[in-house]
């Protein structure tokens, strides 16, 4: 198949090991190597779930696992109302529930719940969600559940924002519309976690280092690939199909060396969320919007009162005009490729901490990042931070209207529209659409 | 080494199905960015417009399979006119943007849950080829030469495929002579220029962006056709850049570019994984390097360095001309 990536990506040992020597070479292989065999060894793809009526696990229900119309896998629940069946591999199934076998008394809550879509990724698990009985929750409307979204959408756009100011400065400097920055993203989950978990040191360290690596992953690729490009006069539309290309390399070589399969950091993985007024945060949470908030003014104030930020703004508002009144233009955006990626590689981290590290965070995340930068306005570095909050609060709240797997459809709509009314974007001048 | 074996699935990867729908892609993708220079990101947005036209046409609407292929093109049209209508006023790279979001919306639409009814959800369609088939006039039985000899039903489909192929790049070449063509390679070259001879811009960008649509759609139908499945991740973006990549390999604004192209491009990349395998197999790589299971996501590697090294050395191609093509955004 031509079209299709490969789904079938083994999930062994000896892959958490590449991904580290992707990175740092041999002194991992040997690390890595022992720590996640126990791991490995029970990381066939299955379909798991919870059988729970009113509280009380439901034991002996058989379930079976559908694909494309037929029965692939069958099992049972135990005595814990638990069933983990084995599937043949990564892909799509229906997870079906006999209801002739459901005890006496206890019923679908819905018509039709017997029949569940479940995903399993290459090496993960799906969960297979049936509801039975009556709703013992206190039923939560929308007003209910908005400050909870309000918070999460908070944070998620100021972890968006993390990778869309780097993209629209880059941009405004350069002119590059960088389709490799997702890869940036996905780079800085990896790198902090063959850091955490390859060399064992703990996440916040492990963090620090990797925005270290990032900024100098930033530096080698400007002065490495795109300062050359620039001097050699390639056009912008060339240089964007040539950073499709870069991000196919990086994506892929990703999957290779580390995996198809999601995974956790060492440390805060897993936290029980504390209340705070209306809405429950997870400590972890709380540090990452903290950190965030603070990196986001610091760039904010360097941009605004340093002279480095003041020729940075000036550079994206005109690069002749600012090359002719002295500023030393490629200094200028060599210094926005290291921040740009140092914080692509710390949005990355926190994007990693929420969403389990993966070849593909950033890839999915990028046409947010997109619609963030269009959003605030191509090229501002403000514009992006709004257009990434405006982003972030709106994917969460709207899963108050529509289905949870819909909202990236509702962010992307959203940019369409905007595109209609204000193609400059909410910050952006109007001499920049052309 | 089993030299006889790579080359005889290189031979077999020359005119199979994935170079049909790759050619069928590219040509439109010609259409908008070698011709026209829309820098369309959506093209993989026109086949599953075509796709899901005939998949879900059949299946879940109950229309014959000729309404269905129109029912593809019709929306690939509407999809067409969807996206031109608010970005073809603006800058190139917004284009690229909203272009690639819709063909991710279309995406995640149709393999959401709640238009279960209407695409199959995550399950995709399925059961609809019988239509196309059952007009096949080969009797069963092998067709071909050699090591390209092919099934009835296959043969069918690839016989059919191809000379769509010939006609959509016949329409371009003569499209492309006419003062139509010559208006939108103004476009291409200086959008200003053609404005200020009083042709309406928009419009000549809108009927380019409507006519390689329907071509991407052709391209859908294809791939639904040839896996007799419509699966919605199958129409992700990187079959957009899959078909991007082989339309500058073979020459954009080139009416055989995408062909020859799309063919070149899928065969070497069987040849490439068939080599790896084989090396693999005879134990030249080791496992620490590539592990066997990773062959798969080698090709795409190549694809994007492929990309890079086109778009530095030879934006051209094996047969553009580098003086017809500015490739530059305003």
């Amino acid at each position: 198949m031509g079209i299709v990536p490969g789904h079938a990506h083994p999930p062994a040992a000896l892959r958490s090991a590449r991904a580290a020597a992707l990175a740092l070479m041999a002194l991992v292989l040997v690390l890595v190597g022992g720590t996640t065999v126990a791991h490995a060894v029970a990381s066939g793809e299955r379909v798991v779930g919870t059988l729970n009526n009113a509280g009380t696990p439901v034991e002996g229900v058989t379930i079976s696992v559908e694909r494309g119309g037929a029965e692939v896998a069958t099992g049972q629940t135990n005595d814990a109302g638990r069933f983990e069946i084995d599937v043949p591999g990564p892909g799509d199934y229906t997870v079906v529930l006999d209801t002739g076998t459901l005890p006496d008394g206890v019923e679908l809550r819905r018509e039709g719940g017997e029949r569940v879509e479940v995903t399993v990724r290459p090496g993960g698990s799906g969960a297979a969600l049936f509801l039975l009985g009556e709703n013992t929750n206190v039923a939560s409307t929308r007003l209910d559940r908005a400050p909870q979204l309000l918070v999460g959408g908070i944070q998620f756009g100021l972890v968006l924002a993390m990778g869309s100011i780097g993209l629209s400065l880059i941009f405004g400097t350069t002119g590059l519309t960088n389709f490799a920055h997702g890869e940036l993203i996905t780079g800085g989950a990896l790198l902090g976690y063959v850091v955490n978990v390859g060399f064992g040191v703990n996440l916040i360290p492990a963090t620090i280092i990797a925005v270290l690596v990032g900024g100098a992953a930033g530096f080698a690729l400007d002065r490495g690939l795109w300062r050359p490009l620039r001097r050699r006069g390639t056009g912008l539309i060339a240089m964007l199909v040539v950073s499709i290309g870069l991000a196919f390399v990086l994506r892929y070589l990703y999957l290779i060396y580390f995996g198809g399969s999601s995974r956790s950091y060492a440390q805060y993985a897993t936290q029980s969320p504390v209340d705070v007024g209306p809405v429950g945060i997870l400590p972890r949470d709380m540090v990452i919007m903290g950190v965030s908030v603070l990196v986001l003014v610091l760039v904010g104030l360097a941009l605004q009162r340093t002279r480095f930020g003041k020729a940075t703004r000036a550079v994206a508002d005109n690069p002749s005009l600012a090359a002719s009144s002295g500023i030393d233009v490629d200094r200028v955006i060599s210094v926005v490729w290291v921040f740009g990626a140092a914080l692509a590689v710390l949005g990355g981290v926190f994007l990693a901490l929420s969403q389990q590290v993966g070849f593909q965070l950033g890839q999915n995340a990028l046409l947010l990042l997109f619609a963030a930068v269009t959003l605030g306005g191509l090229g501002t570095a403000y514009g992006a931070l709004a257009g990434a909050l405006v982003i972030g609060v709106f994917t969460q709240l709207s899963t108050l209207f529509i289905a949870a797997e819909l909202q990236v459809v509702g962010a992307l709509i959203v940019l369409i529209l905007v595109l209609i009314v204000r193609p400059q974007g909410i910050l952006g001048s109007r001499e920049r659409i052309g | 080494m089993d030299i006889a074996v790579i080359l005889e699935n290189t031979i077999r990867a020359l005119f199979n199905a994935e170079a049909l729908i790759l050619a069928l892609a590219a040509i439109g993708l010609n259409v908008h960015f070698g011709y026209t220079g829309l820098l369309n990101f959506g093209q993989v947005g026109f086949a599953a417009m075509g796709a899901y036209g005939i998949g879900s046409g059949v299946v879940y609407l109950d229309l014959p399979f000729g309404v269905s292929l129109l029912l593809g093109i019709a929306l690939a049209v509407l999809l067409a006119l969807a996206l031109g209508i608010p970005t073809l006023r603006l800058r190139a790279d917004y284009l690229a943007i909203v272009t690639i979001a819709s063909s991710e919306v279309i995406r995640l639409t149709a393999r959401s849950a709640e238009l279960r009814e209407l695409t199959g959800g995550s399950s995709g369609v399925n059961g609809f080829s019988q239509g196309f088939y059952s007009m096949n006039p080969f009797s069963p039985g092998s067709y071909g030469i050699g090591w390209l000899s092919y099934d009835a039903n296959r043969f069918f489909l690839l016989v059919v495929g191809w000379t769509l192929v010939a006609l959509c790049s016949v329409l371009v070449f003569l499209l492309m002579r006419s003062p139509w063509g010559r208006v939108l390679r103004g476009i291409r070259e200086d959008e200003d220029a053609v404005r200020s001879l009083g042709k309406n811009v928009v419009g000549y960008k809108m009927q380019s962006l409507v006519l390689g649509g329907i071509f991407g759609a052709f391209a859908g139908f294809a791939f639904a056709l040839a896996n007799s499945s419509v699966q919605p991740d199958n129409y992700g973006t990187q079959f957009t850049f899959l078909a991007f990549t082989a339309m500058i390999l073979g020459g954009a604004g080139r009416v055989i570019g995408p062909v020859v192209g799309a063919i070149v491009f899928q065969t070497s990349l069987v040849l490439v994984e068939n080599v790896l395998i084989q090396a693999k197999g005879a134990g030249y790589i080791s496992d620490r390097i590539l592990e066997s299971t990773d062959i798969g996501a080698v090709r795409f590697v190549l694809v994007g360095v492929a990309l890079m090294a086109l778009m530095i050395y030879r934006p051209q191609g094996l047969f553009g001309d580098k003086k017809e093509l500015a490739l530059d955004a305003r």
